[in-house]
């Protein structure tokens, strides 16, 4: 065996643990639309809050509101959720991957429980009219699930995932910016990872 | 130069034998069709791999339903994690003396 072969050895040993226990298909591009979309859903829940109503406060009561907030989150969640699904699985095609395998099954595992249980805690919150803790229980917990997920995908979405959880806190310490607070953590932070991620992986 | 193989163990002399064990070192866990994409193997190549590492005993073989569908897992015994993980020394070693 020459010593180049042995390089290859190790390396390819390297590239194979690296390939089997994380998922690496996922679009840096799905990031930076989930980030316009929550932008646009931002903005929309701003002309929702701010005119029309000449509310003199930044806390949220009215429940007519609180309800087009609802389905306005629920819409930006689902666009999210579908373009990320479409470009995923095409990327994956293109690589000649499968989607549905044992690292894409560990990392929606992984995610799935935290975010569950942040996406119930704020159900009943709403439920309950504590709505100042709703932007950020969903940033903290959206930031949790990334953690943990990012050990089955590229490292950097752990990063994503502490600063939303940062940001989530901080919204915590200012209540009533918490529009401001989601169209960062959720618009501006997802635009930024996945336009990084796009050059650095999908090119 | 040529490097004497004297040290490495039989088990790993074949690739695909290395690659399995590389993965289940990594897993828990895995299966067979998981592997076989992984590897880009065909099902008679690693079905003789595995039943390879099987009778060395570095790997032991979980077999369950899935619904209908057969399910094989495949983990790595504590005798083949300390096989793969002396091969590696034995890799890393011939590197640094050639380097010398």
């Amino acid at each position: 065996m020459e010593d180049k072969d042995l390089i290859d050895e190790i390396s390819s040993i390297r590239n194979i643990m690296e390939r089997s226990t994380r998922f690496i298909s996922l679009s840096g591009l799905s990031g930076v639309m989930a980030g316009i979309y929550a932008l646009i859903g931002a903005w929309m829940g701003y002309k929702l809050l701010y005119t029309g109503y000449s509310t003199s406060t930044n806390i949220v009561y009215d429940e007519a509101i609180v309800n087009q907030l609802f389905l306005l989150a629920a819409a930006v969640l689902v666009f999210s959720v579908a373009t990320g699904l479409l470009l995923t699985v095409r990327k994956a095609h293109k690589k000649g991957q499968s989607v549905w395998n044992q690292s894409s099954q560990s990392l929606l595992l992984n995610g799935a429980l935290p975010l569950a249980t942040g996406g119930i805690f704020c159900l009943i919150m709403l439920e309950r009219g504590f709505y100042v803790v709703i932007a950020p229980c969903t940033l903290i917990f959206y930031g949790l699930a990334l953690v943990a997920a990012s050990k089955y995908t590229f490292g950097d979405v752990k990063w994503l995932g502490i600063f939303d959880i940062a940001l989530g806190l901080l919204a915590a310490a200012f209540p009533g910016y918490g529009l401001f607070f989601w169209a960062f953590g959720f618009g501006v932070l997802h635009i930024l990872y996945g336009t990084i991620m796009h050059f650095k992986y999908d090119r | 130069m040529k490097v004497t193989l004297t040290n490495f163990d039989k088990a790993f002399e074949n690739r695909i034998r290395l690659q399995i064990m590389s993965v289940l070192v990594a897993n828990e866990s895995y299966d067979f069709n998981s592997l076989k994409e992984l590897l880009d193997v065909t099902d008679g190549n690693l079905a003789s791999h595995l039943k390879a590492l099987e009778k060395e005993e570095y790997i032991t073989v979980n077999k369950s339903f899935l619904g209908r569908k057969p399910n094989t897992r495949y983990v790595a015994s504590a005798l083949g994690v300390q096989a793969f993980k002396k091969h590696l020394q034995e890799l890393e070693n011939l590197i640094r003396q050639q380097k010398v």
